[in-house]
């Protein structure tokens, strides 16, 4: 089928020439005409003609290229005239010509008249992409096109499409049985445009109802409500998906951070420029790939992943090492210390890489997206990120509960001087667990990168959010930062689709003030007998 | 038995503290004006308006640097937050010099421009009785205290502290910024408050009337210090102090902290405000920028850079720190955020006292004198080797 359609596609470039001889050179001197109602008219017409041999007309025309000279049709193509009836190029060009110029009305009619030509194209891609454009734009005047593209269409999701706006344009049919049909069959949408229109035909504003049929009318409040659900389900599920990902952005975020306040007790205020880095580390292995290995584009964001992991644990241990190391005891300083980390950290990056945002573009294989759920289009790159979360939270998991040093780790979070007294080198244990903490962030980074831009400053917003999950989860407990997380993410996007950005903010700030007050500890606290410090 | 409070008072600093004061007001309200408006300009003393206006500006600052120092440096609590209180005096007053403008806008409406501009009709609600200056003042005390109070009733209440307290401060300043940010929220939105015209029917740019808010501001200061000394010499600051060096102790000998806390933080915001609502017709602009987290975070390093834990301490560091803001930013534009971000390790790694700190150990070395006089409290034994008190808190005496 596919090696069909290649041919097909082939055949069409071959023999489009030829194609031309059908057109009617009269009717195509319409075109030209003085007043926009006969240019419409003609459009009209020729629309139901050969669509191979009208497309690159159309196309002319809608790109101001199409001229007139005396009856003759003139498209001009590079330097080229060509006769648009007989797809003659004409040497020498003829003189005296004068372009045809278009008002908005006609472009529209236009415009419609091209997309309904491409439903014939040969490429999946531009069918799907001109059914999508009908959809949208339905009106009457296609129905014919409709109609002819439906009998030679193969494709379901094309068909579906196509369906829909046959039943959208005869929405404005004058027969009522016709449009009872297509309201009853416009039920099967979860289109908001599709929304509107029915809510339209049952609009009451100018005495009595814009849809004169009762039946009719019946029949589309029962379509208006199936759609009103399916869209509310699709909207939902979208939010809860967005809210998913963002959860698992909070959760990279806020894993490396639990780590290293659950040993250390102090908050990292640079946490978030550990994100910073890992995100420009990808940055750098994007430009690298596409100079000096462009076909293997596809592969820099695997590449980046363990780079990305060494530069920030790097940067983590150098800032331990020679700051937070000295500030042990002082957690209120080291929020400072760090603070002014963070600082030189994002002036460095200004300065190294420009203040103005950088992209990071997605690998081919991660960008598009699934639709599950009429509606709700989830994009790869965030299904990518969810992976990747669940990935890096299984192997800190696997760190922490099955290797010694994860014991160990575990051990100083949970009473350091008894740690120390039974062996356990803590000093080495905080630069490791650092180390371990920043190198998180720099993989939470490489995962921002391909949501967002990437910019010296993209990493401020993040520390109150992670330690938010931190406080939210509970110190020194996994399973806490990750309900957080993911809690945190859900409620917000929810919020946000009911109260808008700002205020879904300040809600979850004010319900994690009151949620201090009920449980100090966190969802999850460790078990044990602690005297606060 | 009770020492008369003005007695109390007058010995609450040492005579050399006195003097210096009595300077300061010298020169604040007798030089700086005279050099100001008597001395012709290009008079090698005459002091120029920028002068007054940065000098005015950065008072204000020492203000919040004082009050900064009064929870952090003396009752342990470190607030990433306080530019909220500073802000909101701000835009308290800022809502009074809106008024003031009349119908003196662009628009040439009796709503501020920003509503016209919104197409609003009419003010809403919290603007009522803002075109009167008393009320304004009461603005000014009253929300900053309330929201101080409400959220410190609930922090200090479940024993919120330590860095938990300070990201929720920041948190808290940072969803208000986000608030006002919203053109909705009727104050402003991104541009905030501005192209005020005059003060209680003075013109605001006129020199006297910034010499008078310059004064404003210096009085400002000295009674902040004079209060502030009052406090950390009387029994509350004892305890306040206590309460920094070993809280479970002093609640198991039976004294509440919460009261303590809850006084000074919301003492600590009213301060803040009323030097923001003078730092306001000073600067002649107000905007949701001075809530930002970054802002508050730099008012914490003042308080560092000075000394902790000092009176005189914050001021200094205030004048510092801002002196070489406004000197790099010009100069150095680039390196301005490499210099602060340095200061704030350098700062905390190697002078933890500060600059106040600094100048004791020059002097103790070189007088050969120990200044043990100072009291130093008694190494308490926490409960978690984690965190062990605070090492550079210990100076109580400015």
């Amino acid at each position: 089928m596919i090696r069909r359609l290649i041919l097909l596609a082939l055949l069409a470039h071959l023999t489009c020439l030829p194609a031309f001889a059908a057109l009617d050179p009269a009717q195509l001197a319409r075109l030209g005409a003085e007043d926009s109602d006969e240019k419409i008219a003609a459009i009209a017409a020729l629309a139901g003609a050969d669509p191979e041999a009208m497309l690159p007309i159309f196309k002319a025309m809608s790109e101001d290229a199409l001229y007139l000279a005396g009856d003759t049709l003139i498209r001009v193509e590079g330097d080229n005239y060509i006769d648009a009836a007989s797809g003659k190029t004409l040497t020498p060009p003829p003189d005296n010509i004068e372009s045809i110029t278009i008002n908005n009305r006609v472009r529209r009619t236009l415009d419609g008249a091209l997309a309904g030509l491409r439903l014939f194209a040969a490429e999946r891609d531009v069918r799907l992409a001109a059914a999508k454009e009908l959809t949208a734009s339905a009106s009457a005047e296609v129905l014919p096109l409709l109609d002819k593209a439906l009998a030679k269409e193969a494709d379901p999701q094309i068909k579906q499409l196509l369906v829909l706006a046959q039943a959208k344009a005869s929405l404005g049919s004058p027969d009522a049985a016709a449009r009872l049909a297509a309201v009853k069959s416009l039920a099967d949408s979860a289109d908001p445009a599709v929304r509107q229109l029915l809510a339209a035909m049952l609009d009451k504003s100018s005495g009595s109802y814009s849809e004169p049929d009762e039946a009719v009318r019946i029949a589309a409040v029962a379509s208006l409500t199936q759609i009103e659900r399916r869209i509310a389900i699709g909207e939902n599920l979208g939010r809860v998906f967005t809210g998913v990902s963002l959860g698992s952005i909070l959760l990279l975020a806020a894993l490396g951070l639990a780590i290293t306040y659950g040993v250390m007790g102090v908050i990292n205020m640079a946490h978030g420029e550990l994100l910073m880095v890992g995100s420009y580390t990808t940055w750098v292995v994007q430009g690298l790939f596409r100079s000096y290995a462009p076909q293997w584009i596809d592969a820099y964001v695997l590449a980046a992943i363990p780079l990305a992991f060494m530069v920030a644990a790097l940067v983590g241990v150098a800032m331990e090492r020679l700051v937070i190391r000295h500030l042990y005891g002082r957690p209120l300083e080291t929020l400072l210390a760090t603070w002014g980390l963070s600082l030189v950290l994002i002036q460095a990056a200004r300065v190294i890489f420009g203040p103005q945002n950088q992209e990071v573009a997605n690998p081919t294989w991660m960008s598009g997206g699934i639709e599950l759920y009429a509606g709700a289009m989830l994009p790869l790159n965030r299904i990518a990120i969810i992976g990747f979360a669940l990935f890096v939270l299984l192997i800190v998991w696997l760190m922490m509960q099955k290797t010694r040093l994860g014991m160990f780790v575990r051990a100083v979070t949970q009473n350091r001087a008894m740690a120390g007294c039974v062996g356990v080198p803590t000093r080495r244990i905080d630069t490791l667990a650092f180390a371990i903490g920043s190198g998180i962030a720099g993989l939470g980074g490489v995962a921002l990168s391909q949501i967002a831009n990437v910019g010296p400053d993209m990493g401020q917003g993040y520390i109150v959010d992670s330690f938010l999950v931190v406080v939210l989860g509970g110190v020194g407990q996994l399973a806490g930062a990750v309900w957080a997380a993911l809690g945190l993410g859900i409620v917000t996007k929810f919020l946000e689709g009911w109260a808008g950005a700002v205020i879904a903010k300040i809600l979850v700030l004010l319900f994690i003030i009151v949620f201090i007050q009920k449980r100090p500890q966190g969802l999850f606290a460790l078990k044990g007998r602690f005297v606060e410090n | 038995m009770r020492t008369p409070l003005t007695i109390r008072f007058l010995t609450a600093m040492p005579r050399s503290g006195w003097i210096a004061l009595a300077i300061f007001a010298l020169v604040a309200w007798v030089l700086v004006p005279v050099a100001h408006l008597a001395l012709p300009e290009g008079h090698p003393l005459h002091v120029s308006d920028y002068f007054v206006t940065l000098t005015g500006k950065v008072l204000c600052y020492a203000v919040v640097a004082v009050a900064m120092d009064l929870i952090w440096g003396y009752a342990g609590i470190l607030s990433l937050g306080h530019g909220l209180f500073f802000a909101l005096g701000g835009y308290a007053f800022g809502m009074y010099l809106m008024r003031q403008i009349g119908r003196d806008g662009s628009y040439k409406s009796d709503l501020p421009d920003f509503m016209v501009f919104l197409d609003w009709k009419e003010l809403p609600w919290y603007w009522v009785g803002s075109d009167s200056f008393l009320w304004a003042l009461v603005l000014v005390v009253v929300v900053p205290a309330a929201i101080a109070w409400v959220f410190g009733y609930f922090a200090f209440r479940s024993r919120i502290k330590g860095v938990y307290f300070s990201i929720i401060t920041q948190a808290l300043t940072y969803a208000a910024m986000l608030l006002f940010f919203r053109n909705e929220t009727g104050f402003g939105g991104n541009n905030g408050f501005t192209d005020f015209k005059r003060i209680l029917g003075y013109s605001i740019t006129a020199p006297e009337t910034r010499l008078v808010l310059f004064g404003l501001s210096a009085l400002l200061l000295m009674c902040t210090l004079l209060l502030g000394r009052y406090l950390v010499t009387s029994k509350f600051g004892r305890v306040l102090a206590a309460i920094r060096d070993a809280e479970s102790r002093v609640m198991f000998i039976g004294y509440n902290p919460l009261h303590y806390k809850l006084f000074i933080w919301t003492l600590s915001a009213v301060l803040c405000a009323l030097a923001g609502a003078l730092y306001v017709p000073q600067v002649g602009i107000i905007n949701p920028g001075e809530m930002s987290p970054a802002n508050s975070i730099e008012i914490a390093i003042w308080a560092a850079v000075g000394g902790r834990g000092t009176l005189i301490g914050p001021v200094l560091g205030a004048f510092t720190v801002s002196l070489a803001k406004s000197w790099f930013t010009v100069s150095f534009p680039e390196y301005w955020l490499f210099f602060l971000g340095l200061l704030f390790i350098l700062v905390t790694l190697y002078l933890p006292e500060g600059l106040v700190g600094l100048w004791r150990r020059i002097r103790g070395a070189r007088d050969k004198a120990p200044t043990a006089a100072k009291s130093e409290p008694a190494q308490t034994s926490k409960d978690d080797s984690r965190l062990p008190p605070d090492a550079a808190t210990k100076g109580a005496s400015a």
